[in-house]
């Protein structure tokens, strides 16, 4: 995939594929390859952050690293 | 999942297991070559926290293996005890939370001092560690 995403694409992604997810994806640079995901989800509770984090990352795979040069992430638990 | 051809999965793991607290990360400490590595060096360093260091920019292969043993897609990636901290983000959340200093091991520093506590892991090996004091 080498096309630029947008952080819009990148919220829908989130949401769509992490249960209950609400996100906010800003574009640090507006460059289309710096990212800022803050998320909440009900599917963080009880999880450590890293495996919060984790969750995030796995929906893009390879494309952390790639075409997403950087994703900053925050991650909180909802009831 | 050891791979006896691999010397570079093997070197990464090595280092994680040898240091007790390890920086994989891009550029040196003195010169970070990223903005997210240069934070996370400066809140170790805040805290006087010995670190060995790994620059992963001279071989692609590091990093590839680094990922694959941490499954962690990004850099830098901090390790206290072989096991994942966190990458920058959580570094520094664990930095304003004040838990990073107790993961690490150290004091929270009340007014950063120059003495570095010592203790340091002297091992240059095949990665280029470096170790750093402050």
């Amino acid at each position: 995939m080498l096309r630029m995403p947008s952080s819009d694409e990148l919220k829908q992604r989130i949401e769509s594929a992490i249960p209950g997810a609400r996100a906010e994806v800003d574009d640090l640079t507006g460059g289309g390859d710096h990212f800022q995901a803050t998320v909440t989800s009900s599917a963080f509770a009880g999880l450590s952050r890293l495996e919060q984090h984790r969750l995030v990352y796995d929906v893009f795979g390879p494309e952390v690293g790639g075409p997403i040069h950087a994703l900053s992430i925050k991650t909180h638990s909802s009831d | 999942m050891t791979d006896p051809e691999n010397p570079i999965r093997a070197a990464v793991q090595g280092a994680i297991d040898e240091h007790p607290t390890i920086l994989f990360m891009k550029g040196t400490p003195e010169a970070p070559a990223c903005g997210f590595s240069a934070r996370t060096v400066a809140a170790l360093q805040s805290l006087n926290a010995p670190f060995a260091a790994v620059d992963i920019l001279p071989d692609p292969r590091i990093r590839q293996e680094l990922s694959a043993i941490s499954a962690w897609p990004t850099i830098p990636q901090l390790f206290v005890g072989g096991e994942l901290v966190g990458g920058c983000d959580i570094v520094m959340e664990m930095y304003e939370s004040g838990e990073l200093a107790g993961a690490l091991g150290v004091e929270e520093p009340a007014d950063a001092p120059d003495a570095a506590p010592a203790g340091a892991d002297p091992a240059p090996g095949p990665l280029g560690i470096e170790n750093r004091l402050g």
